[in-house]
């Protein structure tokens, strides 16, 4: 019947994407912690890459102390642990390119863009809100 | 006395605490986030330059390094290594761990 075929063929439809079965969700990643004192930096980095085998919709926020996860030109060799700085550059092969930077926590800081090791969009308080408002998931370090 | 700090000063408020308790001429090192403190730019800045005319103050220098921040230590905060940490330790006696 002509019906049967209709319903067929929308959830033939679905499938036709072998990688993505449903909606595509929008995931945020907050990262407030500063790296190396406490493990959180390193380990929300590690949920962002499991993550990221799933493609999804992933931005990563920086703010408060977490804007000196991406500061450039750590050297960890006396303090013995691993410098997962430059696993922030591999973020976009794996799709996963939208990095942001309060503008109130940087500047609180010290900090400006030059600082960081990789490329990063300012957005002040209120465009920050925004953004958490517009995502389904959100995951806070 | 030596005080240590280890903690970033806009996670917590130990550093207050540290200060509030701390009496002239006492050493304060940063040690771990809280070397964040000891850097440049900050909000926070200028009253932890004003700590110097009190207080020896230091930051070691494998956190400094590990968060990058190496060109960007307050000028007149001593940066220091491991062993002359444990020099701090035995000319202070027991320090204060403001956590």
């Amino acid at each position: 019947m002509a019906e049967d075929e209709d319903a067929d063929a929308d959830a033939d439809a679905r499938y036709d994407d072998e990688d993505s079965y449903g909606d595509i969700k929008k995931f945020i990643y907050i990262n407030r912690k500063a790296p190396h004192g406490t493990v959180y930096a390193l380990e929300s980095l590690e949920v962002v890459l499991i993550a990221a085998a799933f493609d999804q919709d992933v931005s990563l926020v920086f703010m408060d102390d977490g804007v000196y996860q991406l500061k450039k030109n750590m050297d960890t060799n006396e303090l013995e642990v691993k410098n997962f700085s430059k696993t922030y550059r591999a973020l976009e092969m794996y799709d996963i390119d939208k990095l942001y930077v309060e503008r109130e926590s940087m500047e609180q800081r010290g900090l400006s863009i030059d600082d960081f090791i990789v490329d990063v969009t300012v957005l002040n308080s209120n465009e920050l809100a925004k953004l958490i408002s517009e995502q389904d998931v959100a995951l806070s370090f | 006395m030596l005080h240590i700090v280890n903690k970033s000063p806009f996670e917590r408020p130990s550093l207050d605490a540290c200060l509030r308790s701390a009496q002239s001429n006492d050493a304060v090192i940063f040690i771990e986030d809280g070397i964040i403190a000891a850097t440049q730019g900050t909000v926070l800045s200028d009253k932890v330059e004003n700590m110097l005319s009190s207080f020896k103050v230091y930051a070691l220098k494998a956190d400094v390094d590990a968060r990058g921040l190496s060109n960007k230590v307050i000028e007149g905060i001593e940066v220091i290594n491991y062993g002359q940490f444990v020099e701090l330790v035995v000319e202070n006696g027991t320090p204060i761990s403001w956590l």
